[in-house]
């Protein structure tokens, strides 16, 4: 059947066609969708796992009990994920295994760029690369059979502009593939340093099976046009260099590792000049170099971050592009914000009164690194909030009384930060956790976590009591505040920071995005002064006056949540709703 | 490509220009043109600018539109029409909804708004629709994608029967009479160029 897929339904279809019945994943822009696609398909099980590591360790359970298992996750997930994966190269696999890494290359949703396809050199992991949805289909389907015959399991990478993109596949039917007998082997699954050294030679052997394996599969193509100029690439990059260069003959690389080395010299060589272009990377350029290869540098340099295009690749030829107007120099810039409602946007508001030094973490709440709340001094990873703020208290030592939050996400913290709060419990360090807990992991679409008990297939499970693993893990003093309450969200902080112990602040609301209550909206009354207090919010729904300073609430964006309201000091903020 | 029309939908996060562009998709497809549809998850959906590319052809290869290459520009917002005029071609068109939303920092009067810019997006060919008008006239304010998808009608050879079977196989049941008819609203403002 034809349909309309973006590459990560594509690659759940794949999955899908070639009976793989097991799927684990964390949320992760861009790769989230790929699992939720997967989970509602027919006859398969599929769960949120508390973080990537734990999602390929049961994927690698599963594998190893025989079945077939699909795990997602974004770049960064995969760092999370790395410590089973090198390992899973030695122990192979049961079942087929298929890894799907899908990088953001221009960092549209993520706190870095990363090439997946150099961990897949360094693991000894095979990756497939699909250039479009109805490839990644088919790559993510034969991969299954691959990682069967191999014994390893099988990457499929990603980019965003593979992930996000819908293209037309042909859709398929279901593959038959029974569970395969479970046997124990130690040697195979014990990877003590005994078994693993046996086991590191079986994964030498391997790569040269797969280096002969890549000489003559299907996924690389020579595409000869022009005699003269002759680009290897692949992924989305190809379908810019098919635009920028359609003249060019192309060698697309659907195996990014192992390469292709014998086809790689042969292309080289059927064209005067043979380019590497590849986005934000050197992966490939180098190992084309390594394999001896012989490759140009464009005229002009290739961009070494961001994104790529048809246009900049022409530029690095020193090929015209269109024509266009030049950027409007006067457009304000539209970064995106907290919603208005947002639960969190008070803690941030009163972090800031409290000029304290925050550590932040990854989700919508980063946004209130952005003024005018203006909260937030670190962001790094999944967790790095209660970790950087108790290494922040170590440095500033005892004498220095400056208040030192973090500031962590539900979902989150069931991600890493649980492990973080552990370790400052047990080395006894003090300071102030907060965790905004909206009952929900917001920024990748609401997805379930353990914190609210929703499951990705919906089935039944259990809220984790956040409170009382907080005290059994030894934290004294545990707090639980309501958001949208200024008064409480101050005092509650005001106490924290003034005691010696450690207090974690658990301040719960529901996402607005989750229920979508709507109140009354407020109005802003003839009594405002202009004096811009309820603007230090950073609320989409209030505006300013230019000239005279007094505000204004957009009737259609305000959800009546009455945070402004409890900030303005002269009573001119009121519920339409008369409240 | 010559053969691949490049349309630029652009906006700000949660003005629904994916569904749009997912319209406009399944209609190039059901004319047995090749099309892909490239859109910006995560992040910037939290009320930041947000652009989604829909590319129609024969053969379409990148999903992404460079500076000059838009051959169609459909606004759901001034501000970010304006911000994304380096994106049309020459000689391209350029849809804009009648319908300003400003950004964060000029409600915390950190920037101010462009002046003029009515003016510089008519200088510009800009055609403005009024889409919200046009879909409280067909009876359901929410209608107003369909109704900027009408106005983008008529600028694509793309048979008008196809569109309408498109949207009503898509649409929620209840809804089908006030999308087909901001559709048609759409398009016949855009053919009397109001």
């Amino acid at each position: 059947m034809r349909a309309l897929l973006s590459g990560n339904e594509a690659i759940a279809q794949g999955a899908w066609e070639a009976g793989c019945s097991i799927g684990v994943a964390y949320p992760g822009t861009p790769s989230t969708e790929t699992m939720e696609a997967f989970a509602a398909k027919d006859g398969v099980y599929a769960e949120w796992c508390t973080n990537e590591k734990v999602a390929v360790e049961v994927g690698l359970g599963a594998s190893a009990a025989g079945a077939r298992v699909l795990a997602t996750m974004k770049h960064v997930g995969v760092n999370v994920a790395a410590d089973p994966l090198f390992t899973a190269a030695y122990t192979g696999v049961g079942g087929g295994y298929v890894v799907l890494a899908a990088d953001d290359p221009g960092m549209y949703s993520s706190q870095n760029e990363q090439d997946s396809r150099y961990y897949a050199q360094a693991a000894k992991i095979p990756m497939l690369e699909p250039a479009d949805s109805a490839e990644a289909l088919a790559f993510a389907r034969d991969a299954f059979a691959l990682s069967e015959q191999f014994d390893v399991p099988f990457f499929l990478r990603s980019t965003v502009r593979i992930s996000h993109t819908r293209t037309p596949v042909e859709t398929g039917e279901r593959a038959n593939a029974p569970a395969k007998p479970y046997e124990k082997d130690a040697s195979k699954w014990v990877m003590m340093p005994a078994f693993a050294k046996g086991r590191r030679k079986v994964q030498l052997e391997r790569v040269r099976q797969l280096e002969e394996w890549v000489k003559t599969c299907p996924y690389n193509q020579a595409e000869q046009r022009s005699a003269e100029v002759g680009v290897i690439c692949s992924g989305a990059v190809y379908q810019h260099v098919r635009d920028a260069l359609p003249e060019a003959s192309v060698l697309k690389l659907g195996v990014v590792w192992p390469l292709p080395a014998r086809a790689m010299a042969r292309f080289a060589q059927s064209v005067e000049r043979c380019y590497v272009v590849e986005e934000g990377s050197t992966y490939l350029s180098e190992a084309v170099r390594a394999a001896g290869v012989e490759s140009l540098s464009t005229p002009s340099p290739l961009p070494v971050d961001g994104e790529l295009s048809p246009g900049l690749i022409r530029q690095a030829f020193d090929l015209p592009v269109a024509p266009h107007a030049a950027a409007a120099p006067d457009v304000p810039a539209r970064p995106p914000a907290l919603c208005p409602g947002c639960p969190h946007r008070l803690v941030f508001k009163e972090l800031s009164r409290a000029r304290a030094i925050v550590t932040g973490d990854i989700g919508c709440y980063t946004l209130g690194a952005l003024p005018p709340l203006s909260a937030m001094d670190t962001c790094v990873d999944m967790g790095a909030s209660v970790s950087m703020a108790h290494g922040m208290q170590l440095a500033f030592g005892d004498e220095d009384k400056r208040p030192i939050a973090a500031v962590i996400g539900d979902s989150t913290f069931g991600h890493s930060g649980l492990s973080s709060l552990v370790s400052t419990v047990y080395n006894q360090g003090s300071g102030v956790v907060c965790i905004l807990d909206n009952r929900t992991t917001a920024m990748t679409g609401r997805q379930g976590n353990p914190f609210n008990g929703v499951t990705l297939q919906n089935r039944p499970s259990r809220e984790m009591d956040l409170e009382a693993i907080v005290r059994a893990i030894g934290v004294d003093d545990v707090r639980t505040i309501n958001p949208h309450d200024a008064r409480a969200v101050r005092s509650a902080l005001k106490e924290a920071f003034a005691s010696d112990q450690l207090t974690v602040l658990i301040f719960r609301a529901p996402c607005v995005l989750l229920e979508r209550i709507v109140n009354p909206p407020f109005e802003v009354t003839g009594t405002c002064t202009g004096c811009g207090a309820c603007a230090t919010l950073g609320c989409p729904a209030i505006a300013r006056d230019n000239e005279t300073g007094t505000a204004s609430i957009d009737r259609a964006l305000c959800i009546g949540c009455g945070q402004c309201a409890q900030y303005c000091g002269f009573g001119a903020i009121v519920s339409e709703g008369g409240r | 490509m010559g053969n691949v029309t490049t349309v630029l939908l652009c906006g700000v996060g949660g003005q629904g220009t994916i569904l749009a562009a997912d319209l406009l998709a399944r209609v190039a497809l059901a004319a047995g043109r090749d099309v892909k549809v490239s859109e910006i998850h995560g992040m910037a959906q939290r009320g930041g600018a947000v652009t989604t590319v829909v590319r129609v052809g024969s053969e379409v290869h990148s999903m992404v539109s460079d500076p000059g290459s838009a051959n169609i520009v459909m606004a759901f917002e001034t501000t970010e029409a304006l911000r994304n005029l380096p994106q049309l071609a020459e000689g391209g068109a350029l849809i804009v909804n009648n319908e300003t939303i400003k950004p964060l920092p000029v409600l915390t009067g950190r920037a101010s708004m462009p002046r003029n810019v009515r003016e510089r997006l008519t200088e510009a060919g800009g055609q403005f629709i009024e889409a919200s008008l046009i879909a409280r006239q067909a009876g359901n304010p929410k209608c107003a994608n369909v109704a900027l998808l009408g106005a983008l009608s008529a600028t694509l050879d793309i048979p008008e029967d196809i569109w309408l079977e498109v949207i009503a196989s898509r649409v929620p049941a209840k809804t089908i009479d006030a999308n087909l008819a901001a559709f048609r609203g759409g398009r016949e403002a855009m053919e009397r160029g109001e």
